[in-house]
C-alpha cells in the first residue's frame, strides 16, 4: 500500500526536478544582457500606467464560492460510487437525494443571477 | 516473453540485490528510476507532438506545415529546441522572482504527475491506487495555483487579468468534470485506474456516450485551447498569465500545455475507450502499450481538430455554458446512471441488455436536451443585443465632374 | 527510528516551518503561498497514516478550492504588490506564550490518556476502506443523517455567500 505512494512521492520529487533543470539549464548557456527597458512592464510598448493591480469584477469570487461547494459536495460521492456494489436502493436513493440539493442549488444560484456575467 | 517491460525491471532488481544493496533501498532506487522514465517519456513525446500538432494544422488549415528543416520538416521541433535553450531570460522589474521562477516547474509537474498512475498495459502501471481518479483531480490544482502564482508575481496588469481569467474558467470546468469522472468510477465500482479499464466491457463510450462528451469539452477547458482559449486572448489582454515570460520559462508553460493535451486523450482512452484493452492485450503487454496509444492518439487528434476549427468564444458564453449547460447535465446524467443501473442490477439482466439500455437513456437524455434548447431558443434570441448595422467601408458615391 | 518514522518527521517539519512563515510572511500573498505547502504537508502526513482518500480530498479541496478562493479574495481587496504592515504587535509574547501553554496541555493529555502508545488498528484486508467509507455515509445505521445534512448545510453556506457578496 505505502509501497504505491513511495512511488507517488518519488515521482514528485522527479516531476519538479525535470523542468526546474529545463529552467535552470539555460541560465548557463543563454546571454545575459538586462537593461532597463528590456525589464520593463511588457504592454505592447506602451507606458504602464499605475501598478499592476486594478479593480477586478466580484463574479471571479463568485465562481470560485459556487465552485467550492460544489467540489465538497462532489468529493462526498466518490466513496457513493465507489460503493454501489453493496448498496440497497435505499442508500443509493439517498446519493440521489443529495445530488438533487445540489442541484437545487444550482437552480437558486441561477435564479438570483449570480451567474450572469454582465 | 511477452512482457519484456518487467522481465528487465525484474532483472535489475535482482542486479542491485546481487551488489549487496539493502532491499528497501532496492526499491526505492527502481521505483525512482521508473518514475524518471515515465516523466522523460512525457516530455520526449511532447518533441514529436510539436511537429504532430503543427503538420495537422498545416493540412486542415490547407497549408503544408513544417517542412524545411530535415525531412517533412521533422527536424523543426529540435531547431525550436535549440533556439529557446539559447533564449535570454528576462525577469521584469517590480517581479516576485522567487515565484516568477517556481510557477512554470509547478505548471509542468502537474501535467506530469498525471502519467503517475496511468497504466501503459495490464501489467505496465506506475501505480494502481485506489483513490486514482481524484488523485488527477487533486493533482490538477496544482496546475491552477501555478497560474495564479505565474500571473501574479509577474508585476503586470495582464498577466493578473489572465491569471484570473484562467482560474476562474478552470475551476468553473472541473464541476462538470468531475461530475463526470464519477460515471466512469460509478460504472466501474472503483477509482483505480486499472480497475476502470479492466472493467471496460464493453466500452464506457457506449455505456456513457454524455458523459465522455462532457469530458472532452471541460478537459479542452481545462488546458485553454481554442474554442476555450480567451485566457490568452491576445486582442484584450496581451499574452494573459505568461505574458512576461521568455525563453525557457515560456517554453515550460508551452511544454506543459502540449502534455496536458496529449495527457487528456490518455485519460479519454483510459476512462472512455477501454485503456490498454483490445485483442491479446491480456497476454502480450506490448501490444497493449500500442492499442493504448493509438486510443489516445485518437482523443488528442479530436482535440486538435477541435482547436483548428473553432473560433473563441466570449467569457460570459464560456462561463453560462458551463453553468447553465454543462453542470446540469451532467447531474442529471449521473443521477439516471445511478438509478438505470441500480434498477437493472436489481432486476438482473444480461450484460448486453445493460449496455443496451444505458446507451438508449443516454441517447434518450441527449434528445431530451436538444428538445428543451429548441424550446428556449426564442426567448434566448430575445436576449440577445441587437446593434445597428454599422457601415464601415462605404463606397464613395459617383460624382459628376 | 524506522522509515516511515524518519519520513514522518522529514514531513512534520517542513509543515510546520511552513506555518510558521504563513504568519511571518508580510505578504499576504506569500502567507497564502506558504499556507498551500503547510496543507500539502498535511496531505503527505495522510498518505503515512494510510488515511489515503482524506489525503487527496485534503489537496482537492483544502488546495484546489479554499486557497484559490483565498487568493482570489486576497487579490480582489487588497492592493497585492505592496507588503502590508509588521507582522507583530506589542503582545506577540503573550500569544506566543498561550499557544506554548495550549500545545504543553495537549501534549500532556495525550500522552497520559495513552493514545500516543497506541498502535494504529489494523485495517481489514479483503475490504477495501473505501468500499466501506461509502457504504457507512449513506448507511442508515451509521452516517446518513450527517450526509445529507452537510448537503443541506453547504446549500445555506452557499445561499448566505451570495446574499452578502452579490448585489444586484
Amino acid at each position: 500500500m505505502l509501497d504505491n505512494w513511495l512511488y507517488i512521492g518519488l515521482f514528485i520529487i522527479v516531476a519538479l526536478f525535470i523542468p526546474a533543470v529545463a529552467v535552470f539549464l539555460p541560465r548557463l548557456i543563454a546571454p545575459r544582457k538586462p537593461n532597463a527597458i528590456k525589464q520593463e512592464t511588457y504592454e505592447c510598448g506602451i507606458e504602464t500606467v499605475g501598478d499592476a493591480w486594478v479593480q477586478f469584477k466580484v463574479q471571479y469570487y463568485i465562481f470560485a464560492l459556487v465552485f467550492l461547494v460544489f467540489d465538497i459536495e462532489l468529493v462526498f460521492l466518490f466513496p457513493w460510487a465507489v460503493a454501489f456494489d453493496k448498496l440497497p436502493l435505499f442508500a443509493v436513493m439517498e446519493g440521489v437525494l443529495f445530488i438533487t440539493i445540489l442541484l437545487v442549488g444550482l437552480l437558486y444560484v441561477w435564479r438570483k443571477g449570480a451567474l450572469e456575467w454582465a | 516473453m511477452g512482457d519484456p517491460i518487467n522481465l528487465i525491471s525484474q532483472w535489475f532488481t535482482n542486479l542491485l540485490l546481487g551488489w549487496g544493496l539493502a532491499e528497501n533501498l532496492v526499491i526505492v532506487i527502481s521505483l525512482a528510476i521508473g518514475a524518471a522514465i515515465v516523466a522523460t517519456l512525457g516530455m520526449i513525446t511532447v518533441i514529436a507532438l510539436i511537429w504532430v500538432e503543427r503538420k495537422i494544422a498545416g493540412r486542415l488549415q490547407d497549408r503544408l506545415g513544417p517542412n524545411r528543416a530535415g525531412p517533412y520538416g521533422l527536424l523543426q521541433p529540435f531547431a525550436d529546441m535549440i533556439k529557446i535553450f539559447t533564449k535570454e531570460i528576462t525577469t521584469p522589474d517590480g517581479a516576485d522572482k522567487v515565484a516568477f521562477n517556481i510557477a512554470p516547474v509547478l505548471a509542468m509537474a502537474s501535467v506530469l504527475l498525471i502519467w503517475a498512475v496511468i497504466p501503459f498495459a495490464a501489467t505496465v502501471v506506475g501505480t494502481n491506487i485506489n483513490v486514482g481518479v481524484l488523485y488527477i483531480v487533486a493533482v490538477g490544482s496544482f496546475g491552477v495555483i501555478a497560474v495564479l502564482m505565474a500571473g501574479w508575481s509577474s508585476n503586470n496588469k495582464f498577466a493578473l487579468l489572465g491569471a484570473f481569467r484562467a482560474v476562474a474558467q478552470m475551476v468553473s470546468y472541473e464541476v462538470p468534470m468531475v461530475i463526470a469522472l464519477l460515471v466512469p468510477v460509478l460504472l466501474a465500482r472503483s477509482m483505480g485506474m486499472n480497475d476502470i479499464v479492466a472493467a471496460q466491457t464493453p466500452w464506457f463510450i457506449i455505456l456513457a456516450p454524455l458523459a465522455a462528451l462532457i469530458f472532452l469539452i471541460t478537459s479542452m477547458a481545462e488546458v485553454g485551447r481554442a474554442p476555450f482559449d480567451l485566457i490568452e486572448a491576445e486582442s484584450e489582454i496581451v499574452a494573459g498569465f505568461h505574458t512576461e515570460y521568455s525563453g525557457m520559462g515560456f517554453g515550460m508553460f508551452y511544454v506543459s500545455e502540449f502534455l496536458h493535451v496529449w495527457t487528456i486523450g490518455a485519460l479519454i482512452a483510459t476512462f472512455f475507450l477501454g485503456g490498454w484493452s483490445g485483442p491479446g492485450a491480456e497476454n502480450l503487454p506490448i501490444l497493449g502499450i500500442l492499442y493504448f496509444y493509438i486510443k489516445t492518439f485518437i482523443g488528442y487528434f479530436v482535440i486538435t481538430w477541435i482547436r483548428l476549427s473553432l473560433p473563441r468564444v466570449r467569457i460570459d458564453q464560456l462561463l453560462a455554458f458551463n453553468w447553465k449547460f454543462l453542470t446540469p447535465l451532467a447531474l442529471v446524467v449521473l443521477i439516471v446512471t445511478a438509478i438505470v443501473d441500480k434498477s437493472l442490477e436489481m432486476v438482473g439482466v444480461e450484460r448486453w441488455a445493460y449496455a443496451l439500455i444505458m446507451l438508449a437513456a443516454n441517447l434518450l437524455i441527449g434528445w431530451a436536451t436538444v428538445l428543451i434548447l429548441k424550446a428556449i431558443e426564442p426567448a434566448r434570441a430575445r436576449q440577445r443585443v441587437e446593434f445597428e448595422p454599422r457601415p464601415v467601408a462605404v463606397a464613395p458615391k459617383p460624382t459628376d465632374n | 527510528m524506522s522509515d516511515v518514522e524518519i519520513l514522518f518527521l522529514i514531513i512534520a517539519v517542513v509543515t510546520l516551518l511552513a506555518a510558521l512563515f504563513v504568519v511571518t510572511t508580510p505578504n499576504l500573498v506569500h502567507a497564502a503561498l506558504w499556507l498551500i505547502l503547510t496543507l500539502f504537508g498535511v496531505a503527505a502526513t495522510f498518505v503515512l497514516l494510510n488515511a489515503t482518500f482524506l489525503a487527496v480530498v485534503q489537496v482537492v479541496v483544502y488546495i484546489g478550492a479554499i486557497a484559490v478562493l483565498m487568493i482570489f479574495a486576497i487579490m480582489l481587496t487588497r492592493r497585492v504588490m505592496k507588503d502590508s504592515g509588521p507582522q507583530t504587535n506589542a503582545n506577540w509574547g503573550w500569544a506566543a506564550l498561550l499557544g506554548l501553554t495550549l500545545f504543553a496541555g495537549l501534549t500532556f493529555v495525550l500522552i497520559n490518556s495513552g493514545a500516543a502508545d497506541a498502535s494504529l488498528p489494523a485495517l481489514a484486508a479483503d475490504v477495501d476502506p473505501l468500499v466501506q467509507l461509502g457504504q457507512e455515509l449513506v448507511s442508515p445505521n451509521a452516517y446518513v443523517i450527517p450526509f445529507e445534512l452537510a448537503s443541506v448545510l453547504l446549500l445555506a453556506a452557499m445561499i448566505g455567500a451570495i446574499a452578502v457578496a452579490w448585489k444586484e
